[in-house]
């Protein structure tokens, strides 16, 4: 279906940040760094996204709110990690309620590390995940190819593992992840 | 041959009598199930008869002294009736109202001299199609009702029963609606003007709560003071020139008679209170606490209409007068207060009240106008309202049996909880507003001859009015057909004989949308030549193609949709509620981390546009106007 | 000819719709001295949707949404097709509905609300867009499109009031602010994305292209005021059409959203007075 990667519509979620990093996600889109330039398009609306920006680490509250976003995201989509503690919990790693980084609840495709990450950084993890995007868009578009119109709506875990990409198990009206608990 | 005009003036009435003494139930179903059908035959006959004798207007009865002492005496009786009841119930002054002019009517008859020999029935396209609206719509009404009172009373265990006189209320104001419309004398209209103004407001005081009976007197004050300028106005025309038909009425005031100008601005000022027009609404929102059948049959589908027939009828006379140009504004400003009252209801019955009086109010501003396009535009209004309100208000009689409610808030998800009824709710609101459906050639109809009969008031009137009756009829679609989450399984108690009506009502609903070019080719357009005496194609080709053409797309666009996306295979999501989802689409995790259901409501904006902030404004503004109107056509300036 | 402009209606409106939408984005984006996207962002927004999964709140949202479209298509058709402007209008206002219904079968909350605000907003266009076939009606005694562009004089002439309402309702059309109610295309939306909440890959798409066919419409209204039967005045009606779209980007870009109230109380306000006084005008002189 042609280039994807011209339009990425980008989710921002914050799970529990400070904000440093959230501050530095709108900076993006502000005239000096202009990320609409590529096409971006922050949408506050997960149906409408491709793109999934997460700040702040996880904890119990979050988790459910960004695994159900995540869920209602529609494929193909991609998942960007910005700062520190999205990555990886950062200072708050081992506090008693920060789960971790994001990847403890959904597959991460990119890690934009910084503690706040810079817009240069930033954009150059979106980027990244634009090329990813994609990437899965055109393998995507191959599987419908093989089997047909019908596979572009049907949620195919198997043909999802076919690929290698563990993150379109989560598809489906209330499942949720079985893995991935804990640190 | 024409046999079946006494019998349906007078079988109803008898039938009235007669389930008045019947107590059982089942012998009064039995009645009912062989006289209402008994009624469509005879309405049939006439009808066959009437175009067998070359469809032209018929004029009969010419020297009937023996009917008209009976209709003298019948006025004297009611006289005596609404007397008593007012006495009865301290309400002395109302009784004026009816003693007043009944004594002139009287003296009129006994003392005047020099009269001319004219006929008293008059069968034409008009009273023809009254005569169907009657007996179809009315008589599938009582068939309903035979149902609906049973679990009427199940559910009301405080309203007295006293069914045997609510049918028999029904059936005599059935025969007195046929009187009605096939009268051409002036006096016999008044009789069963009267006769329908009693039966109203006999029914509307059916539960004899304190509500009712408040309200019950006050439909039966504005009618009656509608009876009285109508008394007036007969009188004082009679007296004059010497004739006493309707037909005459309206050929004097053509030919510039003054005493015929006063009597048609008397008559129409009567055929405002019985249309509920502004500042008498309210007499027909308090007349809902009656039972549904009673709505339906009484306060949107028949009697209203009188008072619309006797508009139709004037129409050629209040063309291009002072009376007409009044009218014609008081009927579009009530089409478009009424619907900005309409938005703010929570009560589907009040809705439909509002909506009822809205829509009378751009039939009376058509027939104000009163050229052959708003004449065209306004029957057509007449039919698909009288079949969409009495669908409408049957349909919610039925819900509220089931739901134990009215409140729009509760008919959320319709469709998926009483799917039958909801469906018919659909049909009969869609034919009523929805383009390319019922109200929409009237509108635009009205609005072309409002240009042209350069009436920029009424022109505004009826696109703010339009506007306004979108939003709160497309509101209550929208509630039917949102799915709900809320499982409150309901169980549909509709008894048989109502989803006979309610099925029959959206069949008629569809096939009038339908055939509505041959309808208006093969009836309408004689009724207009009838009229106006010329035969004047109103709608032109290119516009009548059009209109099937939308019609056309808007049935089958939605239908191949649905047809082509049924095979695809979507994927669901929950609903976005900000990732606190359940993961069951109706509660969410609050803050305290508890699932809390979610609720949503429509917006009724009551503080701005309830009832309470615009009907008295309203009611005192066209107060003002019709006194200018009187003053104006009784001062002689038109 | 007759069937020749709606079948070019048909093919050409979503590229110009489309086209007017990335200068809009452009436009806008060079306001605030940013770069901003490419010219047919838009189509590769589009393009992007329809290579999306499937994916639905509700399944009737997909036969509700293509009966949108098909709707306003056929709208534009028959406006092109020289058909009775009156009629064309009421049944866009029918399309609009079948928005709503789109909104709120899928009962959620944002969907819904932005469903009521989208009645709304419907009910504060529609008396300035049938004023606006009256007012034509008026002057050239006949409500078909096509002896409306052919006639003498420019409509607008003897309708400026008429215009001005117009205008005003446009904003309202093309949900610009100040009055988005309903849906927005700025990322700073009240009701997340209103209407468009629960519509995602080819629903949205679907509503994109429907959105670009009823801009094209309501421009070609605009390009109605000023079409005569003079050839000259096509291009001057292009200018005219063009001049609008930029106050529209102006307005938008200068604006904060109002409340829905205030909106009515505009919208009825400029009406009655722009629109009811020429209105009361033409017919005293006519």
């Amino acid at each position: 279906m042609g280039k994807v990667k011209r339009s990425p519509w980008l989710l921002h979620y914050d799970a529990s940040s400070c904000n440093g990093c959230d501050i530095e996600v709108l900076a993006c889109l502000t005239p000096v760094y202009d990320a609409e330039r590529f096409g971006v398009v922050n949408t506050g609306d997960p149906m409408q996204a491709d793109i999934l920006l997460v700040t702040g680490g996880v904890n119990a509250q979050s988790a459910e709110v960004v695994k159900q976003i995540y869920d209602q995201m529609a494929r193909p989509k991609v998942v960007v990690a910005v700062g520190i503690c999205a990555c990886t919990g950062g200072v708050f790693k081992d506090c008693y309620n920060i789960s971790g980084g994001v990847d403890t609840v959904i597959p991460v495709d990119v890690y934009v590390p910084g503690c706040a990450a810079r817009p240069e950084s930033i954009i150059d993890g979106i980027v990244k995940a634009v090329a990813i995007f994609q990437e899965r868009s055109d393998k995507h578009e191959k599987y419908i190819k093989e089997h047909g119109e019908s596979a572009r709506d049907m949620s195919d875990p198997d043909a999802a593992a076919r690929e290698g990409n563990p993150a379109d198990f989560f598809d489906a009206l209330g499942k949720t992840s079985d893995n991935k608990e804990g640190k | 041959m024409w046999w079946s005009i006494p019998f349906l003036i007078i079988f109803p009435i008898c039938i009235g009598a007669l389930l008045y003494c019947i107590r059982v139930q089942k012998i009064r179903k039995g009645i009912a199930y062989i006289a209402t059908p008994a009624v469509m035959a005879a309405t049939i006959d006439l009808v066959v008869t009437f175009f067998k004798n070359g469809g032209q207007p018929v004029e009969l009865y010419v020297n009937v002294p023996v009917a008209s002492h009976v209709i003298t005496a019948g006025e004297i009786i009611l006289m005596i009736f609404v007397t008593w009841k007012c006495i009865r119930a301290r309400k002395y002054w109302i009784s004026l109202l009816s003693i007043v002019p009944t004594l002139m009517i009287v003296y009129m008859e006994l003392t005047l001299q020099g009269m001319e020999e004219a006929a008293h029935i008059r069968v034409d396209h008009l009273s023809l199609l009254m005569c169907l609206i009657v007996a179809f719509v009315g008589g599938l009404i009582t068939i309903y009702a035979m149902g609906y009172m049973d679990g009427y009373h199940q559910h009301h265990t405080e309203v007295p029963e006293r069914r045997h006189f609510f049918f028999a209320v029904v059936y005599l104001f059935i025969g007195a609606m046929f009187g009605f419309v096939l009268s051409a004398d002036l006096v016999w209209i008044d009789f069963f003007w009267e006769t329908t103004s009693v039966c109203s407001f006999l029914l509307i005081g059916y539960t004899q709560t304190e509500e009712a009976v408040t309200n019950s007197f006050r439909a039966l004050w504005m009618n009656l003071l509608g009876g009285t300028a109508l008394a007036v106005g007969i009188v004082y025309f009679e007296n004059v020139a010497k004739v006493s038909t309707l037909s005459a009425l309206v050929q004097n005031s053509q030919d510039g008679v003054k005493a015929a100008a006063v009597c048609v601005m008397l008559m129409a000022f009567a055929a405002l209170t019985k249309a509920a027009q502004l500042p008498f609404s309210t007499w027909l929102i308090g007349a809902m606490v009656a039972p549904t059948p009673s709505s339906a049959l009484l306060h949107s589908a028949t009697m209203v209409k009188a008072g619309i027939y006797i508009l139709f009828r004037l129409a050629p006379a209040m063309s291009g007068t002072m009376t007409g140009y009044f009218i014609a504004g008081i009927g579009g400003f009530t089409f478009f207060m009424t619907s900005i009252i309409a938005i703010g209801q929570v009560d589907a019955k009040k809705v439909l009240a509002y909506s009822t009086i809205s829509n009378l109010g751009l039939m009376v501003a058509c027939a104000g106008i009163g050229k052959p396009e708003t004449i065209w535009a306004g029957v057509f209004l007449m039919m698909f309202h009288a079949i969409s309100k009495s669908l409408m208000f049957q349909d919610v009689g039925a819900t509220e049996n089931c739901l134990h409610s009215r409140n729009l808030e509760d008919m959320h998800g319709l469709l998926y909880r009483l799917p039958k009824l909801a469906v018919f709710m659909f049909i009969g609101i869609a034919g009523m507003y929805l383009a390319p459906f019922g109200m929409l050639i009237s509108k635009w109809s009205a609005l072309r001859a409002s240009v042209d009969s350069k009436n920029v008031l009424v022109i505004l009137f009826i696109v703010f009015g339009s506007a306004t009756t979108s939003f709160y009829w497309s509101k209550w679609l929208g509630k039917i057909i949102s799915r709900t989450m809320h499982n409150v399984q309901v169980k549909d108690i509709t008894k048989k004989n109502e989803m006979f009506s309610l099925t029959i009502h959206a069949v008629a609903m569809v096939a009038l949308c339908a055939l509505f070019p041959v309808v208006s080719n093969i009836y309408v357009h004689p009724l207009l030549a009838e009229t106006f005496g010329t035969y004047t194609d109103v709608l032109s080709s290119a516009v009548m193609n059009m209109l099937v053409v939308l019609i056309l797309i808007v049935f089958l666009v939605p239908l191949i949709a649905y047809l082509s996306s049924k095979g695809l295979h979507t994927n669901m999501k929950l609903s976005y509620m900000n990732g606190a989802n359940c993961g069951n689409d109706n509660t969410f995790t609050d803050s305290f981390g508890d699932p809390r259901k979610l609720h949503m409501a429509n917006d009724y904006f009551t503080e701005r546009i309830g009832r309470h902030a615009l009907m008295v404004p309203c009611q005192l503004a066209v107060t003002a106007a019709i006194v200018v109107m009187f003053c104006i056509v009784i001062g002689g300036v038109a | 000819m007759r069937i020749l402009m709606p079948i070019l209606y048909l093919l050409l409106a979503p590229l110009v719709g489309g086209l007017l939408d990335g200068m809009d984005r452009k436009i806008s984006a060079r306001m605030q001295r940013r770069v901003g996207p490419p010219l047919l962002q838009p189509f590769y927004d589009v393009q992007k949707l329809f290579a999306k999964q499937r994916i639905v709140v509700t399944n009737s949202q997909t036969f509700l949404m293509i009966t949108y479209l098909v709707l306003m298509i056929a709208t534009g058709a028959l406006f092109y097709s020289g058909a009775d402007m009156l009629m064309c209008f009421f049944l866009l206002s029918t399309a609009g509905i079948f928005l709503y219904f789109t909104a709120v079968v899928t009962d959620s909350p944002y969907s819904y609300i932005g469903g009521q605000r989208e009645l709304f907003q419907e009910m504060c266009c529609e008396p300035a867009v049938l004023l606006t076939a009256i007012g034509f009606y008026i002057l050239e005694d006949t409500f078909q499109t096509r002896d409306l562009i052919h006639a003498d004089r420019s409509a607008i002439v003897a309708l400026p009031g008429f215009f001005i309402a117009f205008l005003f309702i446009l904003t309202i059309k093309m949900r610009k602010s100040p009055f988005d109610e309903s849906t927005s295309h700025h990322p700073h939306q009240e009701l997340v994305k209103g209407v468009t909440t629960e519509l995602g890959g080819g629903n949205l798409a679907l509503f994109q292209i429907t959105e670009w066919y009823e801009n094209v419409l309501m421009l070609s209204v605009v390009a109605l005021f000023i079409l005569n039967r003079n050839p000259w005045s096509i291009p001057c009606a292009v200018l005219v059409v063009l001049a609008t779209y930029f106050l529209e980007i102006l307005i938008d870009n200068t604006s904060a959203r109002m409340r829905s109230q205030k909106m009515l109380q505009l919208s009825w306000a400029v009406t009655i007075a722009a629109a009811g006084i020429n209105l009361v005008i033409l017919i005293l002189v006519r």
